[in-house]
This record gives C-alpha cells, sequence and structure tokens, in this order.
C-alpha cells in the first residue's frame, strides 16, 4: 500500500464498529468514506484487521484469505493495480449443496472462483505465482456469496476494503486437484442459476493466471505485517461477473477438470 | 422474392466483397426479405466465388451465442460456406487489406470423419464423426455498411465470413471436454477475452448437430473431411496492422495469427 494511516485509533474502532454492526444486522450503511473523505487504503485495512481481530476475540476461527478486483476491467474501474483483499473466517464456510440464508445478507451476489488450499507457509514480499503453485497443495472449486453492506452495491475502495472486500459465505467442494496436474490458465467455468447459464469464462480472466491473484495477496499481507500460514484456504478471485441472488435460488457452477459446486439460497 | 431480385443482390455482395466497398443493410431495401430468400441469396454470393476459382472446404455456424443472437433479432444459429481463399493456417499473417471492416473472434473448429446426415442428428452423432477438434480464430467481415446488420443481411452476407486460422493442435473430443475447455484469448500478450464451450449453444457439439440438421432439409451435403466453425467462444476483438492474436483453449492447445496492413472501412 502505497498510503499511510491517517485515522485515530479512535477513528479505526468507531469505523470498525460501524462495519460489524452493519454485517451482524444485515443493514446498508452509507460509504465510510463519506465521513471520511480522506480515508486512505492503509486507513481501510486497520479498519479490516481491526474487524478480523474483534471476531477471532469473539471465538471465529481464521481459515483463510480471498482476493477482489483481480480482473483488469475492474481494477481500471477502481482506479488500482493490485486486487484487494479480504479474510475468511469458519462462521462464513457453508457445506456443499446446502440451503443458504438470506435473511442475515443486505444484497448477495455469486461468483465462482478457483481455490488454493496451502501446504507451506508463504510470506512476501516478492511473491511469485511460482512460490504460490510451490506452496499450493490443492485446488477446487469454490463459490463465493458477496455482499456488499453499503447502500446499492456502490462503493469506493477504501470503503470495501474496510467492509472485508465484500466477504460474506463461501462454498467449497466439487473435485480437488492437484495444481501441477491442470493448467490453472485455462480452466473453463460455467455458472448456472435456475438451470439457465448465468454467467461463463476462463480461469485467466483473474489477472492472467488465478495463482498470480495469490501471489499478490500474499504481498499485501506482508505489507499488513501478515503471513499466509499452511492449511489456508484462499480464493483467487471471481472469473465472471457477479449474479445477484434471492431466496428460491439454487446456482452451480461447473468447472472444466474440477467438477461442480453448488448451493440453494433460502430467504 | 424473384430469382432476378435474388441474383441482383447476390452479384451486389460479391462486387461489393471484390472491390471491398460495403453495401447499405439489404432489410433498409427489402423490408419483407426473409432468411429463406437471404440463404439464396448467400447461395448466389458463394455461386460468383465458386465460379472465380475457389472450392468449398466446410461451413460455419454464426449468431450462436444470447447477445449475438439478442443484437440480430434470432433465436436460432446461422451458417455460411468456408472456401479454399479463406483459408490460413496457425502462425500466419493475415492482410487486413483484402478485407472491409474485420474483428476477430476465437472458435472450436471441427474436422468431421464421417459425413454428417440430417434431419435427426443429435450431439452424440456429432462426437461421434468428429475426427478432431482444433482451435481456430475466425476473422469476420461484412459487406454491409457499419456492421449494421440483422439476420438476414448477415446470412446473405455468408454469415459474415472473412477468413479463418485453423490451429495446429488436434484434439479428441471423447478426451477433452469441448463444453466446459476454457477458452482464452491474448492479444499482444494481454488477457483480451475469456470464455467457454457452453457459450455455444450449452456446447459446440449442439451447434454442429444444428447445422447437421438444417443442411439435412436443405439438401446440402456435410461431408467428411470438410472444417466446421462451431461458433464464437469469445467477444469480438477488432483488430489493426501489427496485432497478435493467440488463443488457447484448456487442454488442446493454442492458434495464433498475426494481422497487417489496413482495412478498407
Amino acid at each position: 500500500m502505497s498510503t499511510s494511516i491517517t485515522l485515530s485509533r479512535e477513528d479505526v474502532v468507531r469505523l470498525t464498529e460501524r462495519v460489524e454492526g452493519a454485517q451482524k444486522r444485515a443493514v446498508a450503511i452509507p460509504k465510510l468514506t463519506e465521513e471520511y473523505p480522506g480515508m486512505t487504503l492503509a486507513d481501510s485495512y486497520a479498519v479490516q484487521n481491526e474487524l478480523r481481530q474483534r471476531y477471532l476475540a469473539q471465538g471465529h476461527r481464521l481459515v483463510g484469505w480471498k482476493a477482489g478486483l483481480t480482473s483488469k476491467a475492474k481494477m481500471r474501474q477502481m482506479g488500482v493495480d493490485v486486487p484487494s483483499i479480504g479474510f475468511l473466517t469458519d462462521r462464513m464456510a457453508r457445506p456443499e449443496n446446502s440451503a443458504i440464508t438470506l435473511s442475515d445478507l443486505v444484497h448477495p451476489r455469486v461468483e465462482c472462483e478457483v481455490a488454493f488450499v496451502m501446504k507451506a507457509d508463504l510470506k512476501g514480499p516478492g511473491c511469485t505465482s511460482a512460490d504460490v503453485l510451490a506452496a499450493t497443495g490443492y485446488v477446487l472449486p469454490a463459490i463465493e456469496i458477496i455482499d456488499s453492506r453499503f447502500h446499492g452495491f456502490k462503493f469506493d475502495l477504501e470503503s470495501v476494503v474496510a467492509d472485508n472486500s465484500s466477504s460474506a459465505r463461501f462454498v467449497g467442494g466439487g473435485r480437488a486437484r492437484y495444481a501441477d496436474d491442470l493448467d490453472l490458465r485455462t480452466l473453463g467455468v460455467v455458472l448456472e442459476k435456475n438451470g439457465e447459464i448465468a454467467a461463463m469464462g476462463a480461469s485467466a480472466a483473474v489477472l492472467g493466471h488465478p495463482a498470480e491473484a495469490i501471489a499478490m495477496l500474499v504481498n499485501i499481507l506482508a505489507e499488513l505485517g501478515e503471513s499466509l500460514p499452511a492449511g489456508s484456504f484462499v480464493m483467487s478471485g471471481g472469473i465472471t461477473e457477479a449474479i445477484p441472488v434471492k431466496a428460491g435460488d439454487h446456482v452451480i457452477a461447473r468447472f472444466q477438470e474440477l467438477g461442480s459446486v453448488g448451493a440453494r439460497f433460502v430467504a | 422474392m424473384t430469382l432476378d431480385q435474388i441474383n441482383a443482390h447476390g452479384d451486389a455482395l460479391y462486387d461489393a466483397f471484390l472491390a471491398r466497398r460495403p453495401v447499405p443493410p439489404l432489410l433498409a431495401r427489402v423490408p419483407d426479405i426473409t432468411i429463406v430468400d437471404a440463404y439464396r441469396i448467400q447461395e448466389r454470393f458463394v455461386a460468383r466465388r465458386l465460379a472465380a476459382g475457389e472450392t468449398i472446404v466446410g461451413k460455419k455456424i454464426g449468431a450462436t451465442s444470447r447477445p449475438v443472437q439478442e443484437l440480430l433479432g434470432v433465436f436460432q444459429p446461422d451458417f455460411g460456406m468456408l472456401t479454399s481463399a479463406m483459408v490460413h493456417v496457425d502462425g500466419d499473417t493475415v492482410d487486413l487489406s483484402r478485407l472491409i471492416q474485420p474483428k476477430a473472434e476465437a472458435e472450436l473448429a471441427f474436422v468431421l470423419k464421417d459425413d454428417l446426415k440430417g434431419p435427426g442428428v443429435t450431439a452424440m452423432d456429432v462426437i461421434h464423426a468428429t475426427d478432431h477438434v482444433r482451435p481456430c480464430f475466425e476473422i469476420v467481415d461484412s459487406r454491409i455498411t457499419d456492421w449494421a446488420i440483422k439476420i438476414q443481411d448477415t446470412v446473405a452476407d455468408n454469415a459474415s465470413c472473412g477468413v479463418y486460422v485453423l490451429g495446429e493442435a488436434k484434439g479428441d473430443p471423447r478426451r477433452l471436454d469441448i463444453t466446459l475447455a476454457g477458452m482464452v484469448v491474448e492479444k499482444n500478450g494481454e488477457v483480451a477475452a475469456t470464455g467457454v464451450g457452453a457459450a455455444v449453444q450449452g456446447s459446440p457439439a449442439n451447434a454442429v448437430a444444428w447445422l447437421a440438421n438444417t443442411l439435412g432439409e436443405l439438401g446440402i451435403p456435410f461431408k467428411a473431411g470438410e472444417v466446421i466453425l462451431s461458433g464464437s467462444q469469445s467477444a469480438l476483438i477488432p483488430v489493426v496492422d501489427g496485432d497478435e492474436l493467440v488463443c488457447t483453449v484448456g487442454g488442446l492447445g493454442s492458434c495464433r495469427v498475426r494481422f497487417s496492413g489496413k482495412a478498407a472501412a
């Protein structure tokens, strides 16, 4: 992050409480930058870090991380050249093919992603996609249910990072594979909603290669004074656009070589 | 339409093709033109090319994705003829000055080992009759001004076919998952588009089955050895002098093409 923290400790705690309240009560709030227009990306990660510490103190378990804003188009739109990251806890995990409750979310959308499970620790800076692949235990398909706690899913980078990069729920499943057995750049994916194709793409849509997104995530973690321990579950970013879901919908993501992963949604 | 009218429109498209000077949309001039009329005009346009020494080497399927169908106002694909003058091989440089308003799209090409005779052909028959599939580019082009096409215009204009580039990589559709195989298109080293087989009628084999059945009804032969371009899996990519495109199909391989010169429009 080429920025530094400008918010006072009190302001960080205030904003963290505001985000935590919005996440827990599933209410939309104004963008944080409306009150703090000078907020920097470093401030946003300070809020996200505080949010993570609060959840961990409440007994949530950190299971991994996710990369967001991983397509060139989205990064250009947000005026950034690196993805955003967010943390994942056990409370966000949902089993494959389960019924996912939507009443505790604001305006959920689904994306399909290649997820990595690490077999070795990774530490930036200077982490490369080759380092990521060497440290990868296996890959699997995943559905991420993102949710912005800001009005109308409208946000800026500073607000969205403070809101844990819109992390809400995730489902890993399908078929686990060794990364070495696959070309992770050219995996095709079809996202179906209620039996109709809703979005399509190939994994190179994520920064040219999903491992590239994980490498950038590890380097951002280094700036935050964190590393990626073995066993971490890491989602590399949406291959397709995010598709809105409502109660009664069923989604399934079909991946080349990785099988499929699905979920249904209830009120 | 009378035969004279059909021939006049087909000849006008052939002249537009030769002179690289597009004509206004047919639909604007003949508001009640049907798709059947349009295929008869295509037949004339192609017959003129064959009379000039070209031969038919295969077929292309167009309008296979929902966004393109919505644009054209149809809910079915269309087809055109591939001729010997359109053929390029992997790594070739395509001379844009031969074209009017070209754009590239990445596809899966099927090469048949058995004749396919519709009606009644299913996707399973297509896989059975396929020798191999290859990554390929179709460089589409329109002899209609500013690509202002509806379905009748593109059908009459040989489904907007320009030239095509057949990759060297060969895949067996009984080994390759043609429905879920990813498609990555890079332009000058950067990812320009991604897609997947399912973008084409749910599976490229469905599009080829549609073609076999449609040709069967029309009595047009569909022979072993023919190349079938099954429909675009990517967005249309504009190309200019100096551009290089590479498309890679997951589990299959790549096809590469360069462009030189300046298109007419």
